[in-house]
C-alpha cells in the first residue's frame, strides 16, 4: 500500500538547511574560528541528510538552523567516513 | 537648551534601531522593533529615548553573554541535574492521550540522555496532507493503513493440535471494523507457507492443514505465535493509532515508530511526521535531525513538569550528544567514556580497568581538561585558570656587535 512519494528528508521540519562549502569558502571559515576541520563536530558521509545533498568525505557542511534564542544560528559539520561507530553493547 | 527632537518616521525609527544588527541576535532586534513600533504608533517616540533604550539593550545584551572560560557544560549539567531530582519518579501517566501509557518524567529523561535504542514507548505525531486533515472519514482512511492488522486482531479463536492442524475462527465483527476481507486473510496465510488451507466462509473459518514434518507437538506453540502475529496490513510496528483533533485538522497518533514507512504512505504529511525515537529519527532523517528531536523531546519533558531550565543548556547538551555525528549518550560509553585524558575516565567509572587499560595501550596525559588537573592539583582551566602566560625571553645580545 505504500504508493511512490517523492521524499526528499530535506524538506523535513527536523532538518535544518545543509549546504556544501566551495573549498575557499571552507578556509575562509576555518581561518575565521581558527580551528582545523577535525575539531568542528561531524557528521557522517552516510547520514541520510549529508547524502541527500551529495557530500563527500573531508567536505565541511554549514547548517542553518532555526533557534529559538537566536532567531537563526549557523554551525558546521565535517564530513567524516565514520569510524565511530562502536556498538554499545558492553555493561 | 536644545530642542528635544520627536521622531518623524517608522523608517526613522528603523535606521536607528538597525544600528544594533551585527552586536545583538536577531530576534532581539526583531523584538524591539516591534515594541518600538508599537509605542510610536500610540504616542510617539524621542530621538533620545530611543536612543537610551537601544543603549540599555546593548548593555543588558553584552552582560549576559558568556564570558571566555566559563564552564558552560558544568552549568548545563547543574542546571538539567537540578531540576531533575524535582521530577516526578515512577510515574507513568496518561498524558493527554488518553489511550496510551507514555513514560514521562525522570524515565524518559534517562531513556534520552542514555541514547537507548529504542524508547520505552514509542509515539508518533502524524500529520495529514491538506486533502485529509480537515475531514474526519479522510483521517480513518489513513489511520486504517498504518494501523497494522494482526491476524489475532481479527480472530475469534486460533486452535492448534499436530492433527487438525492450525483453525482460525474469524470474527466477522473485527473484520468489518478493520476493513479486511476474508480473502485478505487467506492470503497472508498462504504467504506464510505452512500447509493447505481451507475455507469455510460460511462459519467464518479457516483451517490450515500442516505437513508431516510440522506435526510435532513442540512446533506448535511457534506455529501459532505465527500464525497470530501475521501482518494482514498496516505499517509494521505500529500497533494502534488513534486520532486526535488539533485546532482545526485531524492528527494522528500512533503507538509504535516506523518513520521511513509511515513517510510513505499516501495521505501522510511527511515533511510534519515525528517520532520520540530519536535513534530512529537518526536513522532516517540523519543527526541534526535528531539533534532537533533531542532538543524537542527533553524541552517537552521538562515542560510537562513544570520546570522552566533555559533552552540553551538542552541545546548544548544535545550538540555534545551529536557532536560525533552519531547520537551517543552521556555515560561511559560516550562523552564520559570517549574523553581523551586517562585520569578523566578513571574518575569517572571503572578506575583500575581504565588505568590498567591506559598503561597497556602506552596513553600519555596531556593534562589539558578539569577532572586531571583537579587529580594533581593544579590549578583548572577555568575562566581566570584558562589564561597562561607566555614570556618570550628577551635574546641576549650579542656582546660587543653593533655596539
Amino acid at each position: 500500500m505504500s504508493e511512490k512519494k517523492d521524499i526528499n528528508i530535506l524538506e523535513h521540519v527536523l532538518v535544518p538547511k545543509h549546504e556544501i562549502l566551495s573549498p575557499e569558502e571552507a578556509v575562509e571559515v576555518l581561518r575565521k574560528l581558527g580551528v582545523s576541520p577535525k575539531n568542528l563536530p561531524w557528521i557522517s558521509v552516510d547520514d541520510p541528510a549529508a547524502k541527500a545533498i551529495g557530500a563527500k568525505p573531508g567536505d565541511i557542511i554549514r547548517i542553518i538552523r532555526k533557534s529559538p534564542t537566536a532567531g537563526v544560528s549557523v554551525a558546521y559539520r565535517y564530513v567524516v567516513v565514520d569510524v565511530s561507530r562502536k556498538e554499545a553493547s558492553v555493561e | 537648551m536644545e530642542a528635544v527632537k520627536q521622531i518623524t518616521s517608522i523608517e526613522e525609527l528603523k535606521n536607528y534601531i538597525e544600528k544594533l544588527r551585527g552586536r545583538v541576535s536577531d530576534n532581539i532586534i526583531e523584538e524591539l522593533e516591534k515594541k518600538l513600533v508599537e509605542v510610536y504608533e500610540k504616542s510617539g517616540l524621542y530621538v533620545e529615548e530611543v536612543e537610551a533604550i537601544i543603549g540599555e539593550v546593548l548593555r543588558r545584551y553584552e552582560s549576559s553573554l558568556v564570558e571566555p572560560g566559563e564552564p558552560v557544560g558544568t552549568v548545563a549539567a547543574q542546571s538539567l541535574g537540578e531540576p531533575s531530582t524535582q521530577m516526578t519518579l515512577r510515574v507513568f501517566h496518561y498524558a493527554g492521550v488518553r489511550e496510551f501509557n507514555v513514560t514521562l518524567g525522570l524515565p524518559r529523561l534517562i531513556e534520552i540522555v542514555d541514547a537507548r535504542k529504542r524508547p520505552e514507548t514509542p509515539i508518533m505525531e502524524i500529520y495529514l496532507e491538506d486533502d485529509y486533515k480537515h475531514d474526519e472519514e479522510k483521517a480513518k482512511e489513513v489511520a486504517r493503513r498504518i494501523e497494522s492488522t494482526l491476524v489475532e486482531n481479527v480472530a475469534e479463536s486460533i486452535s492448534i493440535s499436530p492433527f487438525e492442524g492450525v483453525v482460525i475462527r474469524l470474527d466477522p465483527s473485527m473484520l468489518e471494523d478493520k476493513g479486511v476481507g476474508i480473502k485478505d486473510v487467506v492470503d497472508v496465510l498462504e504467504e506464510l507457507k505452512l500447509g493447505d488451507i481451507e475455507v469455510d466462509e460460511e462459519n467464518y473459518t479457516i483451517r490450515i492443514r500442516l505437513p508431516e514434518e510440522l506435526m510435532d507437538y513442540s512446533k506448535m506453540e511457534k506455529i501459532r505465535q505465527k500464525v497470530a502475529s501475521a501482518r494482514i496490513k498496516g505499517v509494521k510496528g505500529i500497533k494502534k493509532v488513534i486520532i486526535q483533533k488539533r485546532g482545526d485538522e485531524y492528527v494522528l497518533i500512533a503507538e509504535g515508530s516506523n518513520l521511513s514507512e509511515v513517510m510513505r504512505v499516501k495521505g501522510v504529511d511527511w515533511r510534519r511526521v515525528y517520532t520520540n525515537d530519536i535513534m530512529e529519527v537518526e536513522r532516517t532523517l540523519g543527526i541534526e535531525a535528531a539533534r532537533a528531536a533531542i532538543i524537542k523531546e527533553i524541552k517537552s519533558i521538562l515542560d510537562d513538569q513544570g520546570l522552566d531550565v533555559d533552552i540553551r543548556h538542552i541545546m548544548l547538551l544535545a550538540d555534545v550528544m551529536t557532536w560525533t555525528g552519531r547520537v551517543r549518550q552521556v555515560g561511559r560509553m560516550g562523552v564520559a567514556g570517549e574523553k581523551p585524558s586517562v585520569l578523566a575516565r578513571a574518575a569517572f567509572e571503572m578506575t583500575v580497568q581504565r588505568l590498567i587499560e591506559a598503561a597497556a595501550s602506552g596513553e600519555v596525559d596531556e593534562l589539558s581538561g578539569i577532572p586531571e588537573n583537579i587529580i594533581i592539583g593544579q590549578i583548572i582551566p577555568i575562566g581566570t585558570g584558562m589564561v597562561e602566560l607566555y614570556a618570550t625571553p628577551s635574546t641576549a645580545r650579542p656582546k660587543g656587535g653593533e655596539g
